[in-house]
């Protein structure tokens, strides 16, 4: 039961406040600064906070922070998940959730607070019922707005009474050009000793969606391999039995953008990691040290890597780092110690070592100070197209229930999220 | 007339009073004008207020609006809107449906505060309870009941008691969502709420379901009885209620099965007791299921039916149901069982980083209970170097609690690169873990106090500091091997600076001082020096050190010790003087107290026991996994512990239910229409080609056990059933002796309850497939994924055990039942049908919000023959229409086949669809392997009559034979249709497209008496005897006007009735609208017949 909320923006101002109950003082936020300023890394920040005679959830995410009031018990992962459902309705009716969006929107943002949660308790959440009862903003309505002055966010749904028999599914979608795209996302989530050796291997994949369909299309996604996906999480709409018997997707997609399936390959099963890093990265007396870098592909299966980026964050004591890459561009952040090198493109075909993408020089030490224990560990980002990692394909994809042929396009891409690839050196 | 003109003359003229105003304190300037001056903040408030008040009270629509919309923006950034109260609580009753909602969220934030004007708006809500349109009377009751009024408590108990009976689901589910608000304004009425919770936890939509549960948990959570008839149905439909309302019915499951259910890891003895008490029959049917070693212990089957219907679920999206499930494994499942669970709670790992928090706080108490179950994922848990300090320390935990003889070097060397990470406070913990592994794992105790003896020479002080503590514990634990250890740590005391590092250094001089006697009293020498300057922890460790040596060997540092003494006399802090005084008087004033003297040596140099490593990470294990208490470790308001498990099982007939539920097969088919036919109100015409072929596959699998490709899917679908079966095949045993003797009387009954007859021949089939599958090689491999593939047999046989269990306690039906059936034939809708379609509907209900007014009251279901067992020597086929959209193709006829064995002494073999004859489609029943004599069952099929009344003709065969005539299934004109819901409006722009040539007219006359019994549910009534149509609802009131739309099954063609009372004529006027003209006809005739028959 969530009693109140308050969305606090970065700077530790409390910008928007919702009761669904009782209003609760925004003071009562003092508590979660206080928590905040202990910690030294917004990061740190406990999800979970007691007060005398509240608690407070609170989630970070876009800058953003939203602080969820309770009085009762009730299981902090539900008001987690919840607050983050709300965020990411926010970033499908604004496109973006940050402070400015959430003020310019100020009245549909309360609408639909006021829409998802019933005195605390969830109550609508699906984005396709509430696009049937509150308009989403666009440009053309702004401009009519301005124009006629007079322009509704309540949609036509409450006048006409009829609600999607589908919860996720709004009714009477039309489209001109009915089409449908997958995108198969793969992150690869790995830890690689200094040695060069696959510590930990892990992909996590996603089959994100963007459907605009028109009626109520009824789709059939199968796999080539459906075998390897042995533990998936699965969007309400897509029917248990079907996957369960046949390991094909069968549903009614949402109208919009939607995440279908996601799914998780454990470090159990032996991933091949598509790029090396050959590193030496030497600390010496004399406040000096050596650091030299080489980025090479390995088993992409003929495709380039791409948007390749390394980040190292250096000891404290380092003082500064004179580098020059043979490849890219190299920055070296002075007050967080954070060194970027962004590599760009690395061409597979080029396996000639010398033309490797190399970056070499020297690091300075602050004086007097110890020379660092341990060396840094290295971020490693980097994105291959057409490739999903795991070598998961989509089959084909049916659409049954609509007499139109739609266009259906299937696309992958292995990538890793910040910070999920790490080297050790 | 602008409005800001008007606005500037008002603030002028209020000016004064609105200085005299904001001074009371309000704080209400709008922060979209910045104002440069405190002055000027007073004379724009108000001028913004009076604005806003005259805006709002203008009668212009776009002014309103945009005057609530700058409340809103008020509201919203925390600014008080309370004086304009009376100004917006007017606009309540505005026609503009923003507005009204905009009023409807300032009256929920300020009608506590001003009770006495918003008793003004009650009224309009009162108005929006009785509307029409389901939206407005949910938001109506909403509000009404979320404005926190105390003096409208009865008003609100009125509206919900009402809306509690409304015919939509959704205003249903808003009154349940109103019990637990009601209930916190006044506690008085529980016993008046729980009434209506008992009655909406019955309801037939799973929409109302979850909110009334939720109700039940805040209004009444010990009436746990009321659950009892209702758990059932929850564990089966739990996976079709949205995800907010499974974690409330799974966190009211978890607690059920604990008053419910006996633990299920109890031991042999404990067991035999329970066991021995109950039901014989209902426990042996589950021995077989159980795995050998767990022969002792025999589940509940109400207690696996919850296990197995809440497995799927951890396939959820949504990180909480997964966590709920996971605890509920976690308290309810047998040891064995909850391993399952580890996957979906790693995959938790990889979301929002406030989620792994939680979630691994979690697993480290799931860990430290069952190790082994997250022994797999050991890797999972490997620290990135950006996690934030919480995930940090919990993979750490956990990873320490998972270490083992067989794993313990690969997680030591994942520890040392902790103890380089950047974040020291991190590497400290990650030596405290290698602490905690060290003196838990005996093999690698030596290597990790080398290694951390090793870490002492690292410059960074936290971790030799902590190493240093750390190896005090260890080296504690013990100490006799370690000697050499004790002498490198003391060199180390000049170089140590962190005061808890070098107060365990000394103490552990002085500990051993007899292994080091050669340093201790130089080190003692060094500490006199440098005392004064020391922290208090290290001076205490000084004079413990002198004090210990004195005892040892009090020749050589008897000035030693007395000049620490004199020092630690004149100390600052008073604990020190106070130990100097006691230590003081134990060692030197042997005549004050000889006895304590005498004893000092035993009294300082006791053996002591080793210390705990234990644990950095306070875990929270008394309260229950997953709740806010556990998360904050105190008991949170509201907070309740999970029941232990009761010794004996509570009796399993009380969840017993009159209405048989829902078996599997109807359960899929509601499920499966719900989403691949709920499109009807689309035309289906243009279907993709690919459709056929998918569906004509799918359909091969089910109805052939030839071919290999199938088999496979065929071997796990069986074994999903046989594991069903086995379970029930005691029962069914019984079960069959009693059909015998009862089949001719109770056909129709057993049509009724299509699970029971099904399984018995299915089992049969089963145990065949079972030594098909041992043969065949290639099956090995699906059936050692056996394991894996438990989640699809659980979903496949969630609905049918309940229906088996309760049969079996329910034994047969009474004969007055099958009486009802047989007046069904007459057409009457009689309890016993209605009692059957609403189990059959209750599933459409939710999907088609408004169907539930019109067909799920009154449906009629005639059966007919088309096999008699003459023709079918033995064998005798009778049809009905169960009036659902068949499952696999929507454009089909479901057709109900009751196959009867008629024979009293054979059994008939392998029935099977052989193929339908030419110029018709249809979706054969799956093969009958045996029907025993006296036995019936029940099958579907699906025909694609093509908006014919023509008799559909297809060849079976059975024990081995084909038959020799076709048998023919003829549709009567109104089962080829299907409801349509239309609005009258819809209702009356598809009339327009179909006049002219597509309208037939006809009508009868009645006699008076009969004109004066139509009403609206007579009508109705026989207009859903003669065809499967949905009424239209009427926005006019007319009484003389009625409507009907539907569709037909195989072309979606629409068919509209318009029925006429001309009642000074005593006349009934059709008009029947539709492109299928001859359908329409023969329906004219059908229905002018049925309505004659008023009486």
């Amino acid at each position: 039961m969530i009693h109140s909320l308050f969305i606090i923006n970065g700077s530790g101002e409390v910008f928007m406040e919702k009761h669904w109950k009782t209003v609760v003082s925004k003071s009562i936020c003092d508590y979660f600064f206080e928590a905040q300023k202990k910690s030294a890394n917004p990061e740190d920040v406990s999800p979970v906070i007691a007060t005398p005679h509240h608690y407070l959830i609170n989630i970070c995410r876009n800058n953003l922070y939203f602080v969820a009031v309770l009085t009762n018990e009730s299981a902090p992962l539900f008001v987690i998940e919840f607050l983050h459902r709300i965020m990411d309705v926010f970033e499908d009716y604004f496109t973006a959730c940050t402070e400015t969006t959430l003020k310019d929107n100020y009245v549909i943002v309360y609408e639909l607070l006021d829409e998802m949660l019933d005195s605390g308790l969830p109550l609508v959440t699906e984005t396709n019922t509430l696009k049937e009862l509150i308009k989403p903003p666009n440009l053309l309505r702004k401009v009519a707005n301005l124009v006629t002055g007079d322009s509704t966010n309540v949609s036509d749904a409450l006048t006409s009474s009829q609600l999607s028999n589908i919860p996720w599914r709004r009714l009477g979608v039309k489209y001109a050009n009915n089409e449908a795209y997958f995108d198969l996302i793969e992150e690869i989530d790995a830890i690689i000793d200094r040695n060069g050796t696959t510590i930990m291997g892990e992909i996590q994949g996603y089959i994100d969606c963007c459907v605009k369909l028109s009626g109520m299309p009824d789709l059939t996604l199968t796999f080539v391999n459906p075998r390897l996906l042995d533990d998936v999480s699965l969007h309400p709409c897509i029917r248990l039995k079907k996957w369960e018997s046949e390991k094909s997707l069968s549903f009614i997609p949402p109208d919009g953008n939607f995440r279908l399936i996601s799914y998780h390959i454990g470090s159990q099963n032996s991933i091949s990691i598509p790029i090396y890093v050959k590193h030496n990265i030497q600390y010496r007396e004399g406040s000096a040290g050596r650091f030299e870098l080489t980025v090479g592909p390995k088993q992409t299966m003929g495709k380039s890597l791409e948007a390749v980026a390394i980040e190292c964050a250096m000891p404290k004591s380092v003082l500064n780092c004179t580098l020059t890459p043979s490849q890219g561009k190299c920055t070296f952040d002075p007050v967080k110690k954070v060194l970027t090198w962004d590599i760009g493109k690395i061409e597979t075909n080029n396996q000639n070592s010398t033309r490797l993408p190399t970056i070499r020089g020297n690091i300075t030490l602050a004086a007097g100070q110890p020379i660092p224990e341990g060396n840094p560990t290295l971020n490693v980002r980097f994105t291959i197209n057409q490739v999903a990692l795991s070598g998961i394909r989509v089959q084909r994809v049916d659409m049954h229930g609509e007499s139109y042929k739609p266009f259906k396009g299937v696309k992958y891409i292995t990538t890793v999220k910040n910070g999920r690839f790490q080297i050790r050196t | 007339m602008s409005v800001n003109d008007r606005s500037l003359t008002t603030s002028a003229s209020m000016n004064m009073q609105g200085i005299g105003n904001s001074s009371a304190g309000s704080n209400q300037s709008d922060e979209q004008v910045e104002p440069a001056s405190t002055l000027s903040i007073f004379s724009l408030d108000m001028k913004k207020h009076e604005d806003i008040k005259q805006m709002l009270d203008s009668n212009k629509e776009n002014l309103k609006l945009d005057a609530m919309r700058r409340v809103i923006g008020m509201i919203a950034k925390g600014k008080d809107a309370g004086d304009l109260f009376p100004a917006v609580v007017k606009n309540v009753v505005s026609k503009n449906m923003e507005i009204k909602k905009l009023v409807y969220v300032y009256l929920m934030r300020y009608a506590e505060e001003q009770q006495d004007l918003a008793l003004l708006s009650i009224a309009t809500f009162q108005r929006g309870l009785k509307d029409p349109n389901q939206l407005i009377r949910a938001s109506a009751l909403r509000v009404l009941s979320s404005i926190r009024v105390p003096t409208i408590v009865s008003i609100m108990m009125l509206a919900i008691r009402e809306a509690a009976n409304d015919m939509s689901p959704y205003v249903r589910k808003t009154a349940a969502n109103a019990i637990a608000k009601l209930y916190a304004l006044d506690p008085e009425l529980k016993d008046e709420l729980i009434v209506i919770i008992t009655k909406l936890l019955a309801d037939k939509t799973i929409l109302v379901n979850g909110s009334a549960v939720q109700a039940f948990e805040h209004v009444c959570p010990d009436r746990i009885d009321l659950i009892h008839k209702n758990y059932r149905r929850l564990c089966n439909l739990l996976v079709d209620i949205d995800e907010w309302g499974q974690l409330t019915v799974l966190h009211m499951l978890t607690r059920y099965a604990r008053t419910q259910f006996v633990d299920p890891n109890k031991t042999y003895e404990d067991d035999k007791k329970s066991f021995y008490d109950d039901n014989e029959t209902e426990k042996n049917a589950n021995d077989d299921e159980e795995s050998s070693d767990k022969k002792t212990y025999i589940m509940d089957s109400d207690h696996r039916l919850l296990l197995r219907c809440t497995k799927p679920l951890l396939q959820s999206r949504n990180s909480a149901v997964v966590m709920t499930v996971a605890q509920l494994y976690y308290y309810v499942a047998p040891r064995s069982e909850i391993h399952i669970v580890a996957k979906s709670l790693i995959r938790l790992l990889r979301s929002h980083r406030e989620i792994q928090t939680i979630v691994l706080k979690s697993i480290t108490s799931m860990a430290d209970k069952h190790k082994e179950i997250f022994g797999p994922f050991l890797k999972s848990f490997y620290v990135h170097s950006n996690d934030s300090s919480h995930v940090k320390y919990y993979k750490l935990e956990i990873l320490t609690i998972l270490a083992n003889a067989s794993n313990i070097s690969t997680i030591l060397r994942e520890f040392h690169t902790y103890v380089l990470s950047p974040d020291k406070e991190f590497g400290a913990q990650a030596i405290h873990a290698i602490g905690r592994c060290a003196s838990t794992i005996p093999e690698v105790t030596e290597a990790c106090l080398n290694g951390l003896v090793g870490l002492m020479s690292k410059k960074d002080e936290t971790i030799v500091a902590e190493s240093v503590v750390v190896i005090k514990k260890l080296l504690q634990i013990n100490p006799s091997q370690y000697g050499d250890i004790i002498k490198h740590i003391v060199r180390k005391v000049d170089k140590v600076t962190v005061p808890i590092a070098r107060a365990s250094i000394l103490w552990l001089i002085g500990e051993y001082s007899d292994r080091i006697s050669k340093f201790a009293p130089d080190v003692l020498r060094k500490m006199a020096k440098i005392f004064p300057d020391e922290e208090t922890i290290v001076k205490n460790q000084i004079l413990n050190l002198a004090a210990k040596l004195y005892v040892m060997n009090s020749k050589q540092t008897n000035l030693l010790v007395q000049y620490v003494f004199n020092l630690a006399k004149y100390d600052t802090n008073y604990d020190i003087r106070d130990k100097t005084r006691l230590l003081r008087a134990l060692l030197f004033q042997a005549d004050k107290c000889p006895a304590l003297s005498k004893n000092a040596k035993k009294i300082l140099l006791a053996p002591k026991p080793a210390p705990l490593l234990e644990s950095i990470i306070r875990h929270h294990d008394q309260y229950t996994l997953g709740t806010l208490s556990y998360v904050i470790g105190q008991a949170a308001t509201g907070y309740r512990d999970l029941p232990d498990f009761p010794l004996e099982p509570s009796d399993s007939s009380v969840r017993n239910v009159e209405i048989i539920p829902v078996s599997t097969s109807q359960h899929d088919s509601a499920r499966n229409s719900k989403k691949g036919t709920t499109p009807g109100g689309k035309k289906n015409t243009g279907i993709d080609e690919n459709f056929f072929s998918d569906e004509e596959e799918e359909d091969a699998e089910d109805a052939s056990t030839e071919g290999p490709d199938d088999e496979e899917e065929e071997n796990e679908e069986d074994e999903e059933e046989e594991e069903e079966e086995e379970e029930s095949d005691g029962d069914d045993e019984e079960q069959s002796i009693e059909n015998k003797n009862k089949t001719n009387e109770y056909e129709q009954l057993d049509a009724r309850s299509p699970t029971i007859v099904e399984n018995q021949p299915q089992n049969s089939e089963s145990s065949e497939e079972e030594e098909e599958s041992e043969e065949d090689e290639s099956e090995s491999e699906e059936s050692t994924d056996e394991d894996e593939q438990t989640i699809p047999k659980h979903v496949s046989t969630v609905g049918k055990s309940p229906s088996n269990t309760t049969v079996n306690n329910y034994a047969l039906p009474t004969p007055k039942n099958s009486l009802f059936e047989i007046d069904s034939e007459t057409f009457d809708p009689t309890p016993t049908n209605v009692q059957q379609t609403s189990t059959s509907n209750f599933l459409d209900d939710f999907y088609g919000v408004q169907s539930e007014s019109t067909s799920s009251t009154l449906t009629y279901t005639r059966q007919y023959d088309c096999l008699n067992r003459m023709t079918g020597n033995g064998l005798q086929i009778q049809y009905r229409f169960p009036r659902q959209p068949f499952p696999r193709t929507p454009n089909m006829v479901h057709i109900e086949l009751t196959f009867t064995n008629t024979t009293t002494n054979k059994d008939i073999q392998s029935i099977k669809f052989l193929k339908a004859r030419p110029g018709v489609q249809i979706e054969g029943f799956k093969d009958i392997d045996v029907l025993p004599s006296g036995a019936s069952i029940i099958a579907s099929i699906g025909i694609d009559f093509n908006d014919k009344t023509q008799a559909a003709l297809f060849d079976i065969s059975f024990d081995g034979r084909q038959l020799s005539t076709p048998v023919s299934i003829s549709c009567h004109v109104g089962e080829l249709f299907e409801q349509k819901f239309l609005n009258e409006q819809e209702f009356n722009q598809n009339l327009a497209r179909l006049r002219g040539m597509h309208e037939i007219t006809g009508n009868l006359n009645l006699s008076e008496i009969q004109m004066k019994k139509l009403n609206f549910t007579t009508i109705q009534s026989k207009i859903i005897q003669c065809a499967n149509i949905s009424s239209v609802p009427s926005s006019s009131g007319d009484s003389t006007i009625y409507r009907f739309a539907g569709q037909t099954i195989s072309s979606k063609a629409l068919i509209l009735i318009t029925i006429q009372l001309n009642m000074s004529q005593s006349i009934i006027n059709f008009t029947l609208n539709s492109d299928r003209i001859v359908l329409a006809t023969m329906l004219l005739e059908e229905i002018k017949q049925t309505i004659s028959t008023v009486s």
